[in-house]
């Protein structure tokens, strides 16, 4: 437990001194920020329309601007997350630190750990910039806080998921670019595999919608915890950290 | 301390090391010596349990770095050819992460680090970011990281690579100093770093092992006997070959080789039986003979020598069997 503590304090420092963490950050708050306007500015549109054509509309902010929102958000968060992720294990092996790290009383598992959680932070970081904008949601309206919070927890658990495979990815390489690329590949055939349900509704159409790691998002953000999607997220961060620790064990047989 | 016994690492293509033994014990400051690609990094990279061995066994304080890794790692201090640092690190806060990593109680981890910095003499640039630093300082901060644990065992791996004359001997009188607190074992393809650092080599090339033995017995082990060296001035009209067949008629002497043969003045380079000291008997022959001897000295056989001969002739035995068995 240290000892995980021990390598995530120091992946954080490596974050924060770098400018990783502040380009990054500096990128999805402009982001972030662009999407709460456009959503807002259509919604205030929307609701200008209904009042001057005299019918009364359902306005919801929740459904007609945060849902929305954090879907927008998960998929910029696929484009960030291997930019997060590609350093883990790529820096170590071409620094020559990773030399260090192996020759440690550690365990794998607590390396990969400490690695990963620090990532899952560093993710969470950048979150934290979005409740900024949604907070101006709460000042100035009045919308319901429980499905902002599972949105929340959704897009957690979808960055954490997809920073597991980054993390093994970082393992394949000491090039940072090559496992940038590669997560960034991966994320974004996760992604569009829900695109399939445009072709029916066949078992191998379920299977890869069910494998999409966006279709789990919708019931997040609907403000609905389904253990459906938890156990996806979870088995999938498990698969990922596993791969990782496999591959960091045959590292050492190859080296 | 360190026990090797039948160590071999296969890789694909071909044999690291080739079914190495030696036994290293306590307190002793040992050389591992070969050329480049001999298979010095795989040893210690073995027995600092970065990678499995694929035959034998390594043993470091009485446990086996396959079987008991995290014992083995708990007690070796292990500096790689490439100190490794991160750049974005101050060298306070590097070694403190250091010290965490190596399961130090967080009470001493401050005052370790202090210790370190001050013996390694780093301590002037302890805020600086590690990018910063020079060559010099990067590999004492490198050694730092290594003794922060104060392990039983520290292993080096060519310390002295890449550094100046003057970082070079700094950094030899430190690793000198740490003798006796740990058993040390540091690779060079140096020669000199060998004699004036270790008590004991282990000498490797192609994977095998040539010899292992200490400095003094190495030194005198050269498969001739004593090297001498003389300085005759002739006076007469004697010529090169006179003098040399001269020689060669001393008892005791083997061979005589013309070192500058041109002048009133001759150099040559007498080389004895094994057994045999015909230093007396040389200077009799050349004052009887009526010339000036100018000077008679011995020539010991250097490392440099004695390592080109046993791995010269190690090249002589049979090609080292390329990975023939995998099984």
């Amino acid at each position: 437990m240290r000892n995980i503590w021990t390598i995530c304090r120091r992946e954080l420092y490596a974050y924060f001194v770098s400018p990783i963490a502040w380009v990054l950050l500096t990128i999805f708050a402009f982001l972030s920020g662009v999407f709460t306007y456009i959503i807002s500015a259509s919604f205030v549109r929307y609701s200008l329309e209904g009042q001057m054509s005299g019918q009364s509309m359902p306005m919801n902010l929740n459904e007609q601007i945060i849902a929305p929102l954090f879907s927008n958000i998960s998929v910029v968060g696929l484009f960030l997350i291997p930019l997060i992720s590609m350093r883990l294990f790529a820096e170590e092996k071409r620094q020559g630190t990773i030399e260090l790290l192996a020759t440690s009383p550690v365990h794998d598992l607590e390396i990969i750990i400490g690695k990963w959680l620090s990532a899952v932070i560093m993710y969470a970081a950048l979150l934290a910039v979005l409740a900024c904008d949604i907070s101006f949601l709460f000042a100035y309206g009045n919308p319901d806080w429980a499905p902002v919070a599972t949105g929340y927890l959704g897009i957690v658990l979808q960055g954490a998921c997809l920073l597991a495979f980054g993390t093994f990815i970082s393992t394949l390489t000491k090039n940072q670019i090559v496992a940038g690329a590669v997560g960034f590949a991966l994320a974004l055939i996760l992604w569009i595999l829900n695109w399939t349900t445009s072709f029916g509704n066949s078992t191998v159409v379920q299977v890869l919608n069910y494998l999409s790691i966006v279709s789990h998002m919708d019931t997040f953000t609907r403000g609905v915890i389904d253990s459906k999607d938890i156990v996806y997220y979870l088995s999938m961060i498990f698969l990922g950290l596993f791969l990782t620790a496999r591959s960091l064990e045959s590292l050492r047989w190859r080296a | 301390m360190i026990q090797v016994e039948g160590l071999s690492k296969r890789y694909a293509r071909h044999v690291a090391v080739n079914n190495i033994s030696f036994a290293v014990d306590k307190g002793d400051i040992v050389g591992f010596l070969g050329p480049n690609g001999a298979g010095k990094t795989t040893t210690m990279r073995i027995l600092t349990c970065f990678m499995p061995p694929t035959t034998g066994s390594a043993k470091v304080a009485g446990f086996d770095v396959f079987e008991q890794p995290f014992e083995v790692k708990k007690r070796i201090g292990y500096l790689p050819e490439a100190p490794p640092l991160y750049p974005e690190m101050s060298v306070r806060d590097y070694l403190t992460f250091v010290a965490r990593l190596k399961n130090l109680p967080a009470g001493e981890i401050g005052k370790r680090a202090d210790q370190v910095m001050q013996r390694c003499a780093v301590d002037d640039v302890k805020d600086r970011l590690i990018s910063k630093l020079s060559r010099g300082y990067r590999q004492r901060v490198g050694l730092a990281q290594a003794i922060i644990h104060n392990p039983d065992v520290l292993i080096l791996d060519e310390p002295t690579s890449g550094l100046d004359p003057k970082q070079i001997n700094e950094t030899r009188e430190l690793i000198k100093s740490l003798a006796g607190e740990h058993t040390i074992i540091l690779s060079t393809h140096i020669l000199p770093e060998v004699e004036s650092v270790c008590e004991k080599v282990i000498i490797i090339d192609k994977g095998r092992l040539v010899a292992t033995d200490s400095v003094e017995n190495l030194k005198q082990r050269g498969s001739v006997g004593l090297a001498i060296q003389v300085q005759i001035e002739t006076g007469d009209n004697s010529d090169a070959l006179a003098v040399r067949q001269r020689l060669e008629q001393v008892p005791g002497v083997s061979k005589v080789l013309d070192r500058i043969v041109s002048g009133p003045r001759f150099v040559y380079e007498i080389e004895s039986l094994q057994g045999h000291n015909p230093r007396p008997d040389v200077a009799r022959a050349i004052v009887n003979a009526g010339w000036n001897l100018l000077e008679l000295k011995s020539t010991t056989h250097t490392l440099e020598e004695i390592f080109l001969e046993l791995t010269a002739s190690n090249v002589a035995q049979e090609p080292v069997p390329v990975a023939g068995g995998v099984q």
